[in-house]
């Protein structure tokens, strides 16, 4: 099981100090039959070249860090099990669609903007003292947004979205699955606030329904289907205010 | 050069610094809050907590119980005052985590769900499925998205605290993007970076959990408590450490040696696999030491079972458990046992604060893993430390508005000066001296020494050895040369300067344990195997000097429950 094996990584490398534009590095890791593409990526950086630059921190799948393109798709490197790639090499790349730092760091600023954008907090007209204990929510209830509640904000999704690729103004899937998980939930009274951003021309309506984001998403979220209900729901609203102009408070 | 002024600074944005954040904010109107973290701030460690939150919330509970149950969990090492603020504030505390739309698992009535875990008398953990950690930061990152008055510095790095006059007055730090170092001016700052995990070779820790915060406190004078007790948990994957959470076994799995036997029969008979942690570790030793264990590639392993949960039960409340043990070891836990060993999950000491979070020195507040308030003594219960985040992150982040309130912003001309000759100091110590040591080196002889001293077992001469080795690795510390000496986003520099914080973290540490000649809690010497109440039923304070640390006494508070005998 421990036997080692040699495999090629070829890894983009950016360092904007000293070049104009990316070039491309391989190395060869000898690697443990347990090993993923990251521990080949701290292995070079511990003992072969320290000036190769990435994110990680958990190893575990959950803190979001570690998403680059593996062979083309995107990837957490901490759940990519390099036996799965070998005897091939493995190319290692920034994510797409976003302006890259260095190395393999990109720029996530578009991204933390979008998800502020979309309120992904509870919002109420009336807040309920603690002291008056929990708001009441039926496993039923919960399950109508759970899903959409597991994101790790990992942006694999926006780096498998061709829409977002050409057109940076697109709201993009994590952030719409998140601004959703909050119009679903039951203690939440703020959809309406949402709506000018997700249901906007950036939205929702952005989106050409190709479904990659829902494919390649590691915690099985289906923003998707978040921005199909999104649409479904909205129309259903607007031919609803169109006989009804004034009932539409909430 | 322009400073940044906050009146709340935020060093960490995990669980307890982003609650110690909205509490600062919430405290009174108009308060500047900076949140300075080295990674975005919802992929602090929090993340990766799974079991759960414990919180008094039903009937057949109270709040006497909870502190009964964590003040025997300690090996009556917490201080009891803080222990009964703990209980009662926790309620509130979950319930206002509630309403900011933590998902929390729920019961066909709507309330939220309990479960049992190791060392509580009854159920008390709130959860959200086998993935707490992750909601909670999620629920109050996002929540803290709302709050204009909170800026936020991510990826950022602090170098160290700036004092003038004796008081804290704000920090320099990396702009890891950049490799600019600045000064940050504030009236108070609270460390809220976490454990020291990663100073250890085998842990549930992420790689950021280099105890960052304890030591910039401790390097101002600051003392660093109870740092000797460092807890195993018993059940993390070999060799990655991956938690197996202890939900697992709150549930209903099972821990079973090579012989087929659940063997805690023999060790925790009343409690089985819900004993304590540090209980529960050291009997996968003594096992080890019988040879009944299973042996791996990467050491001796047991089994934890969880077939007889069935699909459903698995799917619904541990599936993160699936997800990883099927992701990493290939391991269906439906139809197959888990091979799992004690590996490092928490430190119990930390920063010294009092009751509301403040340490000793002006200025300086901490809260969560980074600090030591004195809830978890000498081993923390599960589910605890999740609370403790939300309830000292909040007490911190009041007192440290409070504090702001009544101060005025040091005199930023000075901060220019001290932040140039940060960069200085930076550059001149990391790309001017050509060393030859590299970090990766002295990182994984230090992690080495630490399980051979520091371990689930000490001894005076292992600790002695271990205290030699560290003073050894610092010495070649100041001899390393790194590979990167540009500016843009320099991990390579990150990871040299959280080496500086380990190996202070772990000089503390190690001196603690060596002068601790008593067994209680997680700090286990044989050759001192009984509790000592006499001698040492008190808390350990390391201050950083030229030479050793030196290490002082301050008593435990006791309020109504007398030290008794710690048997489950």
């Amino acid at each position: 099981m421990s036997d080692l094996r040699t495999i090629k990584i070829t890894v983009l490398r950016y360092r904007p100090e000293e070049e104009d534009e990316p070039t491309e590095q391989t190395y060869e890791v000898e690697f443990r039959d347990d090993w993923v593409v990251l521990d080949a990526l701290n292995h070079i950086k511990d003992h072969i070249d320290g000036t190769l630059s990435f994110r990680w921190s958990c190893r575990m799948g959950v803190c979001g860090s570690c998403g680059m393109m593996v062979n083309g798709e995107p990837k957490l490197t901490c759940a990519a099990m390099l036996r799965d790639y070998y005897p091939n090499e493995v190319r290692v790349e920034p994510l797409v669609n976003f302006p890259i730092v260095r190395d393999l760091v990109t720029d996530m600023t578009d991204f933390m903007d979008k998800l502020k954008a979309v309120k992904p907090w509870i919002i109420r007209e009336e807040e309920k003292p603690v002291s008056e204990g929990e708001y009441l929510q039926t496993p039923d209830q919960l399950k109508d947004y759970k899903q959409f509640s597991q994101c790790i904000n990992c942006m694999l999704c926006y780096a498998a979205c061709p829409v977002y690729g050409l057109e940076h103004d697109f709201v993009g899937p994590a952030a719409i699955a998140l601004g959703h998980r909050y119009n679903l939930d039951s203690r939440d009274e703020g959809n309406q606030q949402r709506q000018h951003i997700i249901a906007s021309k950036e939205g929702i309506w952005e989106c050409t329904y190709v479904g990659e984001c829902s494919v390649v998403c590691p915690k099985h979220v289906d923003p998707a289907e978040a921005i199909q209900q999104t649409k479904v729901a909205t129309t259903t609203n607007r031919l609803k205010s169109l006989v009804m102009p004034w009932g539409n408070k909430k | 050069m322009n400073i940044p002024k906050h009146d709340v600074l935020l060093v960490g944005g995990g669980g307890a610094g982003l609650r110690a954040a909205i509490a600062a904010s919430e405290t009174y109107r108009g308060a500047d809050i900076g949140v300075v973290s080295k990674v975005y701030p919802m992929r602090s460690h929090t993340v990766s907590a799974e079991g759960g939150t414990a919180a008094v919330l039903r009937e057949d509970d109270n709040l006497d119980l909870h502190a009964y149950d964590t003040i025997k969990g300690s090996d009556f090492l917490g201080d009891q005052d803080v222990v009964e603020a703990f209980v009662k504030e926790a309620v509130d505390e979950v319930i206002q985590l509630e309403h900011w739309g933590c998902p929390w698992s729920r019961d066909e009535d709507g309330r939220v769900s309990v479960r049992a875990f190791g060392g509580m008398s009854v159920k008390r953990t709130l959860y959200a499925a086998d993935k707490t950690g992750f909601h909670m930061l999620h629920a109050l990152f996002q929540t803290s998205l709302k709050y204009d008055a909170i800026t936020r510095y991510d990826e950022w790095f602090v170098t160290s605290l700036l004092v003038e006059d004796g008081r804290v007055c704000g920090v320099t730090a990396l702009n890891i993007r950049s490799g600019n170092i600045h000064a940050i001016s504030a009236k108070s700052v609270i460390i809220c970076t976490g454990g020291a995990g990663k100073i250890f070779p085998f842990t549930t820790n992420a790689a950021i959990k280099n105890g960052d915060g304890m030591a910039l406190a401790y390097r101002i004078g600051c003392p660093l408590k109870d740092l000797e007790f460092v807890q195993y948990h018993p059940t993390g994957l070999p060799g990655t450490g991956i938690l197996m959470t202890e939900a697992s076994r709150g549930e209903g799995g099972h821990l079973v040696n090579s012989k087929g036997e659940r063997y805690l029969s023999e060790y925790v008979p009343g409690k089985m696999e819900l004993g304590p942690r540090d209980i529960l570790s050291r009997s996968f030793i003594h096992e080890e030491r019988k040879g009944n264990v299973f042996e791996g590639p990467d050491g001796s392993y047991v089994h934890l079972d969880l077939r007889h949960l069935g699909e459903k039960v698995i799917d619904e409340k541990l599936p993160f458990v699936r997800e990883l043990t099927r992701n990493y070891v290939g391991i269906d836990p439906v139809i197959e046992p888990i091979p799992v060993r004690p590996v490092v999950h928490y430190c119990m000491g930390g920063v010294h604060t009092d009751i509301h979070g403040a340490t000793p020195i002006s200025g300086l507040y901490a809260a969560g893993e980074a600090a030591c308030v004195s809830l978890n003594g000498a081993n923390r219960l599960g589910s605890n430390s999740l609370t403790e985040c939300l309830v000292f992150g909040a007490r911190a982040g009041q007192v440290a508005a409070q504090h702001a309130a009544d101060t005025d912003f040091a005199d930023s001309a000075s901060m220019v000066k001290m932040a140039q000759d940060e960069q200085k100091r930076i550059e001149t110590q990391f790309f001017g001296n050509n060393g030859k040591e590299r970090v990766a080196n002295i990182r994984d002889d230090l992690r080495q020494t630490m399980e051979e001293g520091a371990g689930i077992f000490r001894t005076e001469d292992a600790l002695k050895a271990t205290c030699d080795t560290i003073r050894a690795l610092k010495e070649r510390y100041k001899n390393i040369g790194i590979d990167d000496h540009s500016r843009v986003f320099n991990t390579d520099l990150v990871n040299a300067l959280e080496l500086g914080y380990m190996l202070d973290v772990a000089e503390g540490l190690a001196h603690s344990a060596l002068l601790r000649r008593e067994s209680r809690g997680s700090h286990a010497r044989s050759d001192y195997e009984e509790r000592d109440d006499e001698n040492f039923l008190k808390h350990s304070l390391a201050y950083q000097t030229d030479g050793d640390p030196r290490i002082e006494y301050m008593p435990v508070t006791l309020t109504r429950w007398e030290p008794e005998e710690r048997t489950y």
